[in-house]
């Protein structure tokens, strides 16, 4: 079944009002950035209460959608007319973009909460939040924006306060490298959306999601236009081959991470490719296979990252690209997998922020050390992160009954039907997320103490737990409650389409039960690894495939050689030639002019005579000539 | 008999520009100038003569004239020259070149 | 039926000058003063002249005026503003106060922190009048509507810049000025070649362009001819490869005689390929468009590769205009309504954000004494404030959504990607080539951030005092230009909307695709 109409949205109501959403952080970051030092003080009180009543508004149009029935639960909001004769300005409120909506300003908001008490000491406070209020405000417009370019000036928003936050310690050389990294490897992907509107507006003459009618049959242009999505969601969702900026990403401060780098904005890759689904992407696409194939590769070697690295930052950032190559996976699986690719989106936003946070929360108690060699015994210290890491860990284990498992193994149950080698490998990917969470919980909470010196591990204040506490809450139960009974399903039907047979969840199916063997497995060989056994507090030098993970795969090495290096030497050369090849030869002209009149001024020789004789030798020529023509 | 009167003409303003180029005094140089514009006078009156107007007399006296102004800005720039430098010399006088 | 505005315009500058030029010896002060109000009084009546601007169909060319100049041969000196030519009117009218601002001290003889000359003690009426005298002639070079007239303007316009380059700027500068002169003088002197060639030809007595339109039918002149105007402005654009004298003339320029260089002086190759060379020789326009495409895609790509390899800032920053130009160039010859409308739009924005980003460049180097991005670093830390109008002003460099450059290259290449003109496989090609410089902005604006105002504080660095009232009150409006026409690029594509459709006319080109999209969602 096909998404419903687009209904032009008229009457008032909150709906109306949603705009909102985006104006309230986005006046929060000016005022911040505007008056600068002056807000000091209260700045982070105003970040705060500006994402709370962001979210105060997307709850309430969540509420008031609910209300409306099911056919018109496609509304856009008008706002202004952007580019005339292109495409206007608006929003689109429907189940799949509020969906959206409350996760950002949701998590979004804890993370706030949460920010107040991580950056307490940091004399830029003010700044962080005022980022962290444009980065919402941006996020919420590109999931909100009813058009393709207003999806673009919020894919770039983020992209921007993404960078700034990443740099947000910019007097660190590696910050500042690491965002700009961040920034630029986004623009390859940025260029593939680009061309996919320029593609889109020649093909259909329109930006707008509703001017764009379901296709059924691919056809090249389609082909073309959901390759081009898929690099740019490639690009912001750290998906192979773009995969390389996420773990330089992790320079930014923790609570950044959580938000930015694990709930909210590398999952817009996947939002782009369920919201284009039904035009770009129909069921059993070539386009929709290669989104498929890309989430399968990278929830492996996301994973195979996650296996070998020692900072506990980076390591989730690993995670990371996994989960969301999982939710890539689903999300090439035609209607069916989106419900679970978003289940597992919204899942994955709170246990993943919750295993941030805690991991912020763990740095915050050692000094800001992110060396889990230098971890160890942590649970006995600090129980309210501990318990709600442990959560966490659970739920992106697949742990029965808990939020990740129901929606990875909606993801797998309906891989392993549609495309059975894609959807085996991803039963491998969560054998292998057993074993490096459990690496991660181990050598962080349990086991020897291997502490700095001077390490203090003490609990986090309030400010920071409650929003852990409520996090884990959320990474228990949700789960269960979206997947159950189809719940999420026929919510995002109107949005992204109803499969044409509702899947049944199995508690007892043959993939689910290989996939839980697979991760007691992995667990269990973390635990004799990292559990049972000692850790050296020194890294190991490891076998070529440890050293393998730890480089990430070589991809920046690869990145290096074929493309930086490379691009330096043409930037020589180009300079080079600017210089020496054109400038050469206008200065060479000039040179030119100038020397040959230099010799020609020579014939000036200051002596009377010498001109005289000259004189006559004209004079006798031109008579000459005279005489010659005849006309004498 | 124009034709003479030509001929005469013609040598002396070859003699004349043979002075300019070979002479170095300056005064002689200048002698050899007004040689040739008195050549050219000779040329204007014999033309004068032979087609019977009055004409090139007229342009004659014109010569004369500007050979007059020019004697005496010309003789007076010598001077200079000969009082500045101890020389009448048209060769030492070179410094306006390249 | 003639209109006052622009004549007045043209005079009030001028008059101006004269007052400066007219001042006591010694009273420097009072010639800025009287600077800057003459030129906020321009602006002033510039804004009230555009919202008066009458968005409707009729005649071409609003607030006409003309007057018999040399009878003789028929020059007039005739003014008139289309859409186009009236918002790069408003763009140097607005620039020109900025600029007043922002040279305030340029020729009293700048020292860095640590006593390096950054600029030479001249005379301030003389540089004061020299700019008033400039912004008459960026206006009547806009508002000619006679093409005599044009070329008057356009070539004159190369007397005060000369000496604003020659005397006011850095250690290179008469290399620098007698380059961008010569350069200049030869393309306009084909340009002078072409404009008496188009009058003998078209035997209408007059220079005044819409008489002229459509006035040449012959296919082989009209290519001689649009090969004299096109030389003449790829030279004033720059369009690769004969760009190599803006870099030099923008370093050694100071940095508001810069931003007129680079922000407006440039816009009138482009606008009169616009104008001139598409509508004079429209057939001669549509047969030259292949080459033209591929130097405007070079330009692109190219600028921006050197750009990344420089080492100046000011340097960095022309370059990175010669790719933006590229833009322009593309986007004028792709022959569609938005390619063109982009393009226009394109000269405007681009004249505000590279003016932002020149003046925050000028900030730092009148602060550190030196132009080389390696004597940087670390400025994010003792200078806040200069560091985010840095950082904002670079973003709109590499076109980022949301801030005014964006709109304006979007529009160009979706333009230039659709565009149905030629059959549509050379400019998609284009169009996508065009795209990746996308990335390397990116990386040309941010590598440089990156080593100005990120990492350890370097020691010179650290006495940096922050932006000033006068400071901020040059570059604030800039970018608030910048962040406002980012969002909302409405009045300006009203305005500039009619005057691409007259000039599509006036080409003939065939473009239905686009325009019944448009009128279709």
């Amino acid at each position: 079944m096909d998404p419903v109409e687009i209904i032009q949205h008229t009457a008032g109501g909150v709906i109306g009002l949603s705009w909102l959403m985006i104006a309230i952080p986005l006046l929060g970051a000016t005022i911040l950035l505007v008056l600068g030092r002056r807000t000091d003080r209260w700045g982070h009180l105003l970040g705060v209460a500006m994402s709370l009543a962001s979210f105060v508004v997307a709850v309430l149009a969540f509420v008031e959608l609910l209300g409306l029935p099911e056919g018109q639960r496609r509304q856009a909001v008008h706002l202004w007319e952007f580019i005339p004769g292109m495409v206007d300005m608006g929003l689109l409120i429907d189940p799949l973009s509020i969906a959206f909506a409350l996760l950002i300003t949701g998590v979004g908001s804890l993370i706030h909460i949460y920010s107040i008490g991580y950056m307490q000491n940091d004399p830029d406070r003010r700044r962080f939040f005022a980022y962290l209020n444009l980065f919402v405000s941006a996020m919420l417009l590109l999931v909100l924006a009813d058009n393709y370019v207003g999806l673009f000036i919020g894919w770039e928003g983020v992209g921007l306060a993404s960078y700034l936050l990443i740099g947000f310690w910019q007097f660190k050389p590696s910050a500042a490298v690491a965002a700009k990294k961040a920034f630029v490897v986004n623009r390859v992907g940025d260029f593939g959306l680009l061309v996919a509107m320029f593609m889109i507006w020649t093909t259909f003459g329109t930006l707008a999601f509703g001017g764009l009618t379901p296709v059924t049959e691919e056809n090249p242009t389609t082909l073309a236009i959901g390759l081009l999505l898929l690099l740019a969601a490639c690009g912001k969702s750290a998906q192979l081959p773009l995969q390389s900026w996420l773990l330089d990403a992790m320079e930014g401060p923790t609570p950044v991470s959580a938000l930015i780098h694990a709930a909210t904005m590398v999952t817009a890759g996947v939002y782009l490719v369920v919201r284009s689904g039904a035009f770009f992407f129909p069921q059993g696409s070539g386009a929709a296979l290669a989104v498929a194939i890309v989430g399968a590769a990278t929830l492996l070697a996301g994973a195979i990252i996650g296996c070998a690295k020692d900072d506990i930052k980076k390591g989730l950032a690993g995670s990371t690209m996994s989960q969301i190559g999982y939710m890539m996976l689903g999300a090439g699986l035609g209607p069916v997998g989106y419900a679970f690719a978003i289940g597992h989106l919204i899942t994955h936003g709170f246990f993943k922020a919750n295993l941030f946070l805690g991991a912020g929360s763990v740095m915050h108690g050692m000094n800001d050390e992110v060396d889990m060699r230098k971890y160890g015994g942590l649970r006995k210290y600090m129980p309210v992160t501990f318990a709600t890491f442990f959560i966490g860990y659970l739920a992106i284990i697949g742990f029965p009954l808990l939020s990740g498992y129901f929606t990875k193994e909606g993801i797998i149950e309906t891989a392993v039907q549609a495309q059975p080698v894609l959807g085996w490998l991803a039963v491998l990917g969560a054998g292998i997320t057993g074993f490096y969470m459990s690496r991660m919980v181990f050598m962080t909470f349990f086991g020897e103490k291997r502490w700095e010196k001077n390490a203090h591990p003490h609990e986090s204040p309030s400010v920071m737990t409650v929003p852990l506490i409520v996090l884990s809450i959320g990474s228990v139960f949700l789960g269960g409650y979206l997947i159950l009974s189809n719940r999420l399903m026929d919510w995002l039907a109107p949005a992204v389409g109803a499969p044409a047979v509702r899947p049944e969840f199995h508690f007892t199916s043959t993939t689910g039960i290989a996939t839980l063997a697979l991760v007691a497995v992995g667990a269990a060989y973390a635990w004799y690894k990292y559990g049972r056994s000692e850790v050296p507090a020194v890294q190991p030098r490891g076998s070529f495939l440890t050293t393998f993970a730890r480089r990430d795969l070589y991809g920046d090495a690869i990145n290096e050689s074929l493309i930086m290096r490379p691009g330096q030497w043409l930037t020589r050369l180009a300079v080079f030639f600017d210089n020496r090849g054109i400038d050469g030869v206008v200065n060479g002209l000039a040179a030119g002019i100038g020397g040959s009149s230099g010799r020609l001024r020579r014939l000036q020789t200051g002596f009377a005579r010498t001109y005289a004789l000259s004189i006559l030798f004209g004079a006798a020529v031109l008579t000459g000539a005279l005489l010659l023509v005849g006309n004498i | 008999m124009t034709t003479h009167y030509l001929i005469l003409s013609g040598l002396l303003f070859s003699i004349g520009a043979v002075g300019v180029l070979t002479r170095r005094n300056a005064i002689v140089v200048f002698m050899c100038v007004e040689l040739m514009l008195n050549a050219c006078n000779l040329a204007f009156v014999t033309f004068a003569r032979q087609v019977g107007n009055l004409e090139g007399q007229i342009i004659a006296f014109f010569v004369m004239v500007v050979a007059a102004a020019e004697v005496v800005v010309g003789l007076a720039i010598i001077v200079t020259i000969f009082r500045t430098r101890r020389s009448a010399s048209v060769d030492d006088a070179n410094l306006l070149k390249y | 039926m003639s209109s006052l505005w622009l004549p007045t315009l043209m005079v009030v500058p001028v008059l101006g000058a004269i007052v400066v030029a007219l001042l006591p010896k010694g009273s420097t002060t009072l010639a800025k003063q009287v600077t800057l109000l003459v030129s906020l009084v321009v602006m002033v009546l510039t804004l009230v002249m555009a919202f008066q601007f009458p968005n409707a169909a009729g005649d071409r060319f609003k607030f006409e005026a003309t007057y018999s100049w040399i009878p003789s041969f028929g020059v007039n000196f005739g003014v008139g503003v289309d859409g186009i030519a009236l918002v790069l009117i408003a763009l140097s009218a607005v620039l020109v106060p900025i600029v007043v601002l922002a040279s305030w001290h340029d020729a009293d003889g700048v020292k860095a922190a640590d006593g390096t000359v950054v600029a030479p003690k001249r005379s301030v009426k003389t540089y004061f009048s020299l700019l008033l005298v400039l912004e008459t002639m960026m206006i009547g070079v806009f508002a000619a509507t006679d093409v005599f007239l044009f070329y008057v303007f356009f070539e004159a316009m190369l007397i005060p810049m000369y000496f604003m380059i020659g005397s006011y700027g850095g250690a290179q500068r008469s290399y620098a000025a007698v380059k961008f002169l010569l350069y200049s003088l030869f393309g306009g002197l084909l340009m002078l070649v072409a404009v008496i060639g188009m009058y003998v030809v078209a035997d209408k007595g007059t220079f005044m362009f819409p008489e002229l339109v459509g006035a040449i039918q012959d296919p082989a002149t009209q290519k001689w001819l649009f090969a004299g105007f096109f030389i003449a402005f790829a030279i004033k654009a720059p369009l690769w490869p004969v760009h190599t004298w803006l870099p030099d003339a923008a370093a050694q320029a100071p940095a508001g005689a810069a931003v007129l260089l680079v922000g407006v002086l440039d816009k009138v190759g482009t606008f009169g390929m616009l104008r001139f060379c598409l509508e004079l020789f429209p057939d001669a326009s549509k047969a030259f468009t292949t080459p033209i495409i591929v130097l405007s895609v070079i330009s692109i790509i190219y600028g921006a590769i050197v750009a990344i390899g420089q080492t100046d800032m000011k340097r960095l920053i022309a370059y990175t205009s010669i790719s933006h130009f590229g833009f322009i160039v593309m986007g004028v010859f792709a022959m569609s309504q938005v390619a063109q409308a982009g393009a226009a739009l394109y000269m405007v924005n681009h004249g505000f954000a590279t003016g932002a980003l020149f003046l925050a460049a000028g900030f730092l180097i009148a602060r550190r004494g030196s132009p080389h991005i390696a004597d940087y670093g670390g400025v994010q830390k003792v200078a806040p404030v200069l560091a985010g109008f840095f950082l904002i002003a670079g973003l709109s460099g590499l076109s980022l959504p949301g801030l005014s450059s964006f709109v304006s290259e979007f529009m160009v290449m979706i333009g230039t990607y659709s565009s149905q003109a030629f059959g549509s496989g050379a400019l998609t090609v284009a169009a996508i080539f065009s795209a990746v410089a996308v990335i390397l902005a990116a990386v040309y604006i941010l590598w440089m951030v990156q080593r100005v105002l990120n990492g350890p504080t370097a020691e010179p660095v650290k006495a940096f005092k922050d932006l000033n009232a006068r400071e901020v009150w040059v570059l604030a409006p800039l970018i608030a230009l910048v962040i406002g026409f980012g969002f909302f690029p409405k009045p300006l594509l009203d305005v500039i909307n009619p005057a691409v459709s007259a000039t599509l006319v006036n080409v003939q080109v065939e473009n239905p695709g686009v325009a019944e999209k448009g009128a279709g969602q």
